[in-house]
């Protein structure tokens, strides 16, 4: 008799059915984009305040180039005192007031420039204008030592690096990001996959022994079966609820962004934007090609084919792992002991990704890492798009299922003996006890 | 083959604890089975081994005559004294899906379970959540899963307990009707009562080994002590009480009576019957009470486990 399907249907079933995953299903994407909104509502709010700011030049070689734009206009005061343009600025409740001095050189200007205002001004004011009286002050000191300022910025010469690989593959900057964000996608998944319904598997298997329904249900079905199914059926209610997350949230971010005219785009940190202004050089036509070559230059067979495989080994690892502490203790709080082991290489190998990964996807560390099978899933993920030999991800793989194995067959021990076991909490002399009953 | 359930030396350890040390039992067909002992004296390991829950770490467990296997799970039910249900999940879905796991198809199986809803008056519970049911509701339902597939053998662990006297007799009923069509009952309890009333046959464990097996009827002969508690009307108690340790052994006994008796514990012995004693006390008197004293389940428990 195959049990196995039976108890995946119920799993699945009770989780699918459970009313706070229902909830948690509908509501987390539409909780997490309501967040969206409400920041970019706020930082547009922010951004859309026009700041006048009162110039007083007394030099009169700078003034000139503060010509107003959407978010900021100026005020060019002329023949006054200090005094006086301060109290105009105050009473007419203007940003702040700059302030050039009186100079006969205009190399002397650099340190005699002054901003006031009621509150400090925001850095982005401060060295947007900076910049500009640098520009101004740098030309005119050009123009004065007698160079064309047009030729020197008819001379600049921009320059884009074609990197090639000694077989011809070509890459580009363009391609090393999308790399990135495809091998830190998919890390990043598995990790949360794991976290989320492992514990959803542990809190399972414990709410299995503290009903008591243990026993009736050992005596029809063996230990390993419906620890197996255990996992299956949770792990396809997380994949459902992940699909419905990403269809909600695509739909509602579609729905915020038409509604609110919000490009999402406008909240990646600043990081993100450095990457985005190297991306938008070229023209943008020439950025979407960019962006399309590349990412039809990414291994996507390979990409996809590693990615189930790895995702369902690492996933099928850990998850046995958590359905073992689920069997060997009464209650929730007792995981903790034991959850820390599991998280810590997990938390290794996205920091891992992370960091050498990006510094150098072949070093020695990520290559070692991405062998390890505890770390294996998430850092082999997130090297592949940069082209891992098949022979690694091979020998990997197999080294993930030889674990994933293993850690079965060793969660299968404890689960047998741990989920008939009351009481006291077992330590780690016991768990290892229990593999010999 | 006579009997349903053969144990031969079956041994476990459980790192150096030994739970079963050399227990064989044996369980005739059609009979309701007693399997007593003391707390942590290995029952629940021996219930375990015989419903494959643990591996014996030796000996033999034969069904039917045939080893132990897998297919032996659909010939066996049980109710574990450590029982419970899926709390959030509806009676009727939660005992389609136990029957299923027991073998049964999906259609026999709904079939049967609204037999047994009816019959045990609790079909209005098809889709309340066990959450919702008291500890004697669940009980029930937890019964008609255990019996649903007609299994050979039956083991009930406590059976009676969280049940109000009613529904203890109305599961009491059910578990002879049970018998009587073919099922053999294993019965573990510490209601000597319920042991009594019920058992044919019985075995008792103490301290991992079997000390004692057998028809309930031939322990209690062999237990036998030869005893009788009489009543006598006499007009000199304390001569006849000396007569009497002269010629037997004698204890006070305590019953209640209509009348002022001499009250005695009396045992035979030396080849006399029990029609020797009354015709010996019939001539010294009026005997208003002889009764045999019969060892109860709960003194051979006592005294078997004490002696140990």
């Amino acid at each position: 008799m195959n049990h196995l399907p039976l108890i995946i249907k119920r799993e699945y079933l009770t989780k699918v059915r459970n009313k706070s995953f229902v909830v948690m299903t509908i509501l987390s994407p539409v909780i997490f984009i309501a967040l969206i909104a409400v920041v970019a509502y706020i930082t547009q709010l922010n951004n859309d305040k026009v700041h006048t700011i009162s110039v007083l030049d007394e030099s009169g070689v700078v003034a000139d180039v503060f010509k107003g734009s959407e978010k900021t206009k100026y005020e060019i005061l002329e023949n006054m005192s200090l005094e006086d343009a301060k109290n105009i600025t105050r009473t007419s409740e203007n940003y702040g007031l700059l302030h050039i001095q009186k100079s006969d050189h205009f190399e002397d200007l650099s340190n005699t420039i002054n901003f006031y205002s009621e509150e400090s001004p925001s850095l982005r004011v401060v060295s947007d204008l900076e910049n500009k009286i640098a520009k101004q002050l740098t030309d005119l000191k050009l123009i004065q030592e007698g160079i064309d300022v047009d030729l020197i910025n008819n001379s600049k010469i921009k320059i884009d690096i074609v990197q090639e690989s000694f077989e011809g593959e070509k890459t580009s900057k363009t391609d090393s990001i999308l790399k990135l964000a495809f091998g830190g996608m998919a890390g990043y998944l598995l990790f949360m996959f794991i976290i989320i319904y492992g514990n959803m598997i542990m809190r399972s298997v414990i709410e299995e022994k503290t009903s008591r329904i243990i026993e009736i249900i050992i005596s029809s079905v063996k230990p390993v079966q419906l620890m197996l199914g255990k996992i299956i059926g949770t792990s396809l209610a997380g994949i459902t609820q992940f699909v419905i997350w990403l269809i909600i949230g695509g739909v509602l971010m579609a729905l915020v962004s038409v509604l609110f005219g919000i490009d999402p785009g406008q909240l990646q940190n600043s990081q993100q934007e450095v990457l985005q202004q190297t991306l938008e050089q070229p023209e943008l036509n020439v950025q979407v090609q960019n962006i399309m070559t590349s990412f039809f230059n990414l291994p996507i067979i390979n990409l996809i084919v590693a990615f189930v495989l790895y995702f369902l080994g690492g996933y099928l690892l850990y998850s046995s792992l958590y359905a073992a502490i689920g069997a060997a203790v009464d209650n929730e709080t007792d995981t903790q002991q034991f959850i820390l082991p599991i998280l810590m290489p997990l938390i290794l190998a996205v920091y891992v990704g992370i960091f050498t990964v990006i510094e150098d996807p072949h070093g020695t560390v990520s290559v070692v890492f991405s062998f390890i099978p505890f770390t294996s899933p998430v850092v082999m993920l997130m090297r592949i798009p940069f082209g891992v030999p098949l022979w690694q991800q091979i020998v990997a793989l197999l080294l993930l299922i030889a674990t994933f194995m293993f850690t079965v067959w060793f969660a299968a021990k404890i689960y047998r003996v741990g989920i008939l076991m009351y009481g006291k909490k077992p330590s780690y002399k016991e768990l290892i006890k229990w593999i010999k009953y | 083959m006579s009997n349903l359930l053969e144990v031969q030396s079956v041994s476990k350890n459980f790192g150096t604890f030994k739970a079963l040390n050399n227990v064989s039992i044996t369980v005739p067909r059609g009979s309701i089975f007693g399997l007593l002992g003391p707390n942590g004296a290995g029952k629940t390991t021996l219930i375990r081994i015989i419903n494959q829950i643990t591996m014996p770490d030796s000996g033999t467990v034969r069904l039917d005559g045939e080893e132990l296997c897998k297919d032996h799970i659909k010939d066996i039910g049980y109710l574990p004294e450590e029982r419970g249900l899926y709390k959030s999940m509806k009676v009727g879905e939660q005992a389609m899906y136990l029957a299923q796991l027991k073998g049964l198809g999906k259609s026999e199986a709904k079939a049967r379970l609204k037999y047994w809803f009816e019959r045990l008056e609790i079909g209005d519970w098809w889709n309340k959540k066990i959450q919702e049911l008291s500890k004697g509701m669940a009980q029930k339902v937890q019964f008609v899963v255990t019996v649903l597939h007609q299994p050979k053998l039956l083991i009930f662990d406590e059976p009676f307990s969280g049940f109000d006297p009613i529904n203890a007799n109305l599961i009491k009923d059910e578990i002879l009707r049970i018998r009587d069509i073919g099922a053999t009952v294993i019965f573990s309890t510490h209601r000597m009562e319920s042991v009594e009333e019920l058992c044919d046959d019985i075995a008792l464990i103490n301290k991992s080994n079997k000390i004692l097996e057998g028809r309930l009827l031939d322990i209690k002969r062999q237990y036998k002590i030869n005893t009788f508690e009489v009543g006598i009307e006499t007009e000199n108690k304390e001569k006849l009480h000396g007569l009497l340790s002269e010629r037997f052994e004698v204890s006070p006994a305590n019953f209640k009576t209509l009348n002022d008796e001499l009250k005695l514990n009396i045992k035979i012995q030396n080849g006399d019957t029990p029609n020797t004693l009354f015709h010996y006390l019939s001539n010294h008197g009026e005997v208003s009470h002889f009764v045999e004293l019969i060892p109860s389940v709960n003194d051979i428990f006592i005294q078997t486990v004490m002696n140990n």
